[in-house]
C-alpha cells in the first residue's frame, strides 16, 4: 500500500530532476516546543522528506548523537502520544511534506499496531520504519499499516544479497531506504561510489526512488550522493546541532535549520554542478 | 508468597521440548526482533549451528573440553545439613560453581567458541552483568587464541572489580558501557552496536538463553548438559526423580539448562527464582515475570519491564548476574502456559541465604543462585518430607564477597 504524499513528492523531484533532501529530527528534542518549531521550519529550510524518530530507551542500531537525542526527549516527557500530537500540530501548517516515522519495535507493540496505525493515519503520517523488525517478524505491522493507507519502508543493507533483496523489498512501498554502511547511525562515513551500484540493484529490485541513510555529514558527501541515489538522508549531523547549541547556549532552532539550508542547496545543486562540469 | 500457575494460561502442548518452531517462536515469545544488517548473519548463524547439532564430530568434540577443560559432570551433592535446617524434602545442589571459571557459564560458552570456529569467525564479542559470562567468554578465547572484547555496564564494572581483573589477565579488552543505565541491558545495545559495525569476521557470544533466535535455543542445548547429568545422578542416587527442581532467573540460562529435559515429566515442578531486589512492592526490582508485561528488546518477544508508554525501566537488583529487565523467551513461555512457577526473592533474602549456605555447607553460593537458595525453605517444605528437590548452585561466591561485606556494613 502506498500514502499518496509519498509518491507525488518523489514524482515531482524527479519532474525537476533532483534526488529529495530527507531530513531526520528527534521528535521532542530537546523538548517539545522547541521539537515542533524546528519541524515547522523544516520544509522552508529545504527538507523535502521528514523523518520524525520517536524516542526509545535502548536504540541498538545508533550511535552515540541519536543515543543522546533519544535521552534528552525522553528526560523532558516525550512520548510516542506526543510525537503523534507533534505531527499532527505540523500538518495543520503542512499538508504535502510526507512524514516518515522512525523508531523501534517496542512502544508499536506497547500501544497496539491496529490502534498505532490508525492514530498514525490520522495524524498525518505517511509511512513508518522500525529499526528491529525486519521482514521476518513484519507481517501483522505491515498488515495493519495496509488498513490505513500508511507505507512500510523495510531497510536495503550492504548485507542484502539479491534474494534477500526480494524479502526485504516485499512489502515495502513508498520508497526503499539504503543504508549506506554497516553500522549505528552517524559514525562511519558514507561512500557514494561503493554506494551508486547498491542503489542501482536495490532501484531495479523495488521499482522504487531509493533513498541513501547512515553517515552523511556534509555538504559535499550529501551532493555526492544526490548524484548516485533519489533522496539523501542526514540524521546525526542536525541532532548534534541540537547538542551544540544546547551546549553553547545558543538558539538550537536557527542552528538546526541553517544546517538544512546549507545541505539542502548542496543536494538541489548536486545533478546540476555535475552536468556543468 | 505464590507457588501457584497461572489461570488463564494457553492450551498445553504435547510434547513441551519440541520449541522453538522454525521461526524462534516459543508460543508468542522469541523471534527475531534485530536490525536488517544482521538479518543475514542470524540466518547464517541459525543454519550453522543446526548443522553442528546433527555433526557427531561437533558433539564429540564439545564433550571432551566439557570433561577435560569444564571438568564434567559437575556433582550432585545431597547437602544434609540443609535438609535438617529445613526440615522438608531431601535437598540436593547441582554443584556448577565446581565448574572452570566458577559457573554454568563455561558450558554455553564453550559450546560457542567451537561453533564460531567452525563457522571461520576471528573476533568474539560478548556482554557480561556479573563478569562470570565475560570470565567464561574470555577463558575459552584464550584457550583458542582469539581476540576477545568484552562489553560491561561502568556501574557493573565497579561493583566486579575482581571478575574485570581476571578478564584481563586472560587477554579479554573490558569495555566499560556508560550509556543508558550502564548495567546489562546497555552492555548488550553496545555488543550489537558492535555486531552490526563489524559483521564480516565478528562472533557475538551471547551469555543466555535470551536475544535473537537461534540463541535462546543453542544456549539452552548448550546448557542442558545440567539437567541431563542431573536427571541420571538422581536416577543413580535415588533411583526416582526429584519432585521439584529450583534455579534463580536473569536470562534464566541456569534455569532452562536445569528444566528442559524435565519438561515432559509433569510430575517434576520447575521453579524459577527472580530477583524482587529491594521488593516488589517498591518497584526497584529485577522481576520481568512477576513485574513485567510482554514486549520486544533484544532481539526476542518476552516479559520485560517497562513503563506505560514501552520504554524500558531499570532493573535493580544486589546481583548484577540478575540486574536485567528482561528474561529469556522460553520461559515466558513456561509460565505462560503454567509448566514452570516463577518466585522471588529479594536482595536481603538473598544475602540470609548466602550466609546460611556458607555456615551450613561451606559452600560460598554465587549471589545470583542465593536467590534461589532463598526460596528454598518454601519449596522444600512445599514437596515434604520423603520428597526430593535439586537447587541449581549455579556459581561459586567467591566475586561476590566484597558486596556481601558492604550490605554487612563490613569492610575488608
Amino acid at each position: 500500500m502506498t500514502k499518496a504524499r509519498i509518491d507525488a513528492r518523489f514524482a515531482a523531484l524527479k519532474a525537476e530532476g533532483r534526488a529529495a533532501f530527507v531530513t531526520y529530527i528527534m521528535a521532542g528534542d530537546p523538548d517539545y516546543a522547541t521539537g515542533l518549531e524546528i519541524l515547522k521550519g523544516l520544509p522552508a529550510a529545504g527538507a523535502d522528506v521528514i523523518e520524525v524518530g520517536f524516542p526509545f530507551s535502548d536504540p541498538m542500531a545508533e550511535g552515540p548523537p541519536i543515543q543522546r537525542a533519544a535521552l534528552r526527549a525522553l528526560d523532558n516527557g516525550m512520548t510516542l502520544s506526543k510525537t503523534l500530537a507533534m505531527i499532527a500540530e505540523f500538518r495543520q501548517g503542512d499538508q504535502t511534506t510526507p512524514i516518515i516515522l522512525m523508531g523501534y519495535a517496542n512502544p508499536l507493540i506497547n500501544r497496539g499496531f491496529e490502534t498505532f496505525a490508525r492514530d498514525a493515519g490520522q495524524a498525518g503520517v505517511d509511512g513508518l520504519i522500525v529499526v528491529d523488525i525486519p521482514p521476518e517478524e513484519a507481517d501483522p505491522l505491515a498488515d495493519a499499516l495496509d488498513a490505513e493507507q500508511l507505507s512500510l519502508l523495510l531497510l536495503s543493507t550492504p548485507t542484502s544479497d539479491d534474494a534477500r533483496l526480494k524479502v526485504i523489498l516485499r512489502r515495502t512501498s513508498g520508497f526503499a531506504y539504503y543504508v549506506s554502511v554497516a553500522g549505528v547511525t552517524g559514525v562511519k562515513e558514507a561512500d557514494a561510489d561503493v554506494v551508486a551500484p547498491h542503489v542501482e540493484r536495490v532501484r531495479a529490485a523495488s521499482g522504487l526512488p531509493v533513498a541513501v541513510g547512515f553517515g552523511i555529514k556534509t555538504p559535499e558527501r550529501a551532493a555526492a550522493i544526490a548524484r548516485v541515489a533519489d533522496g539523501v538522508v542526514v540524521g546525526s549531523a542536525l541532532v548534534e546541532e541540537i547538542a551544540t547549541g544546547l551546549a553553547m547556549n545558543e538558539p538550537v532552532t536557527d542552528r538546526v535549520l541553517s544546517k538544512v539550508e546549507s545541505l539542502a542547496k548542496a543536494v538541489r545543486s548536486a545533478r546540476v554542478e555535475s552536468l556543468s562540469v | 508468597m505464590k507457588l501457584q500457575s497461572p489461570v488463564n494460561a494457553p492450551a498445553k502442548p504435547n510434547d513441551y521440548t519440541a520449541y522453538p518452531d522454525a521461526a524462534g517462536r516459543f508460543g508468542d515469545f522469541g523471534g527475531r526482533y534485530v536490525p536488517e544488517t544482521l538479518m543475514p548473519l542470524v540466518h547464517d548463524l541459525d543454519a550453522a549451528y543446526s548443522a553442528a547439532k546433527a555433526d557427531p564430530a561437533f558433539q564429540a568434540e564439545l564433550s571432551s573440553f566439557l570433561t577435560h577443560y569444564v571438568g564434567r559432570p559437575s556433582p550432585l551433592y545431597y547437602a544434609e545439613r540443609l535438609t535438617e535446617h529445613f526440615g522438608g524434602a531431601k535437598i540436593y545442589l547441582k554443584r556448577e560453581e565446581l565448574n572452570h571459571t566458577g559457573s554454568h557459564k563455561i558450558n554455553n560458552c564453550m559450546g560457542q567458541i567451537l561453533l564460531a570456529r567452525r563457522m571461520g569467525k576471528t573476533r568474539i564479542i560478548a556482554e557480561t552483568g556479573a563478569g562470570q559470562h565475560g570470565v567464561a567468554t574470555a577463558t575459552v578465547c584464550a584457550r583458542f587464541g582469539l581476540p576477545c572484547v568484552v562489553y560491561m555496564g561502568a556501574v557493573d564494572v565497579e561493583r566486579q572489580k575482581p571478575n574485570v581483573f581476571r578478564m584481563n589477565l586472560l587477554g579479554a579488552q573490558v569495555e566499560p558501557v556508560t550509556s543508558g543505565s550502564a548495567t546489562l541491558k546497555d552492555a548488550m545495545n553496545e555488543a550489537l552496536r558492535d555486531w552490526v559495525t563489524n559483521v564480516h569476521d565478528t562472533y557475538y557470544l551471547i551469555g543466555t538463553a535470551a536475544g535473537m533466535h537461534p540463541y535462546p535455543e543453542m544456549v539452552r542445548d548448550f546448557q542442558s548438559v545440567i539437567g541431563q547429568e542431573t536427571r541420571r545422578q538422581v536416577m543413580e542416587m535415588e533411583g526416582r526423580l526429584p519432585d521439584a527442581v529450583v534455579a534463580c532467573v536473569g536470562g534464566g540460562s541456569n534455569a532452562i539448562g536445569l528444566f528442559h529435559p524435565f519438561l515432559n515429566d509433569e510430575g517434576v515442578q520447575l521453579f524459577g527464582v527472580e530477583a524482587a531486589g529491594e521488593g516488589m512492592e517498591t518497584g526497584k526490582h529485577a522481576a520481568a515475570i512477576n513485574g513485567g508485561r510482554p514486549g520486544v528488546l533484544h532481539g526476542n518477544m518476552t516479559y520485560l519491564l517497562q513503563d506505560d508508554e514501552g520504554q524500558i525501566t531499570e532493573a535493580h537488583s544486589i546481583s548484577a548476574g540478575l540486574d536485567y529487565p528482561g528474561i529469556g523467551p522460553e520461559h515466558s513461555w513456561l509460565h505462560d502456559v503454567g509448566r514452570a512457577t516463577y518466585l522471588t526473592a529479594t536482595d536481603t533474602e538473598s544475602l540470609d541465604a548466602f550466609k546460611l549456605c556458607a555456615e551450613l555447607e561451606g559452600i560460598l553460593p554465587a549471589i545470583e543462585s542465593a536467590h534461589a537458595l532463598a526460596r528454598l525453605p518454601d519449596v522444600a517444605k512445599q514437596v515434604g518430607k520423603g520428597g526430593i528437590v535439586v537447587l541449581n548452585l549455579s556459581g561459586r561466591g567467591d566475586k561476590d564477597v566484597a558486596t556481601v561485606a558492604a550490605h554487612l556494613g563490613r569492610t575488608i
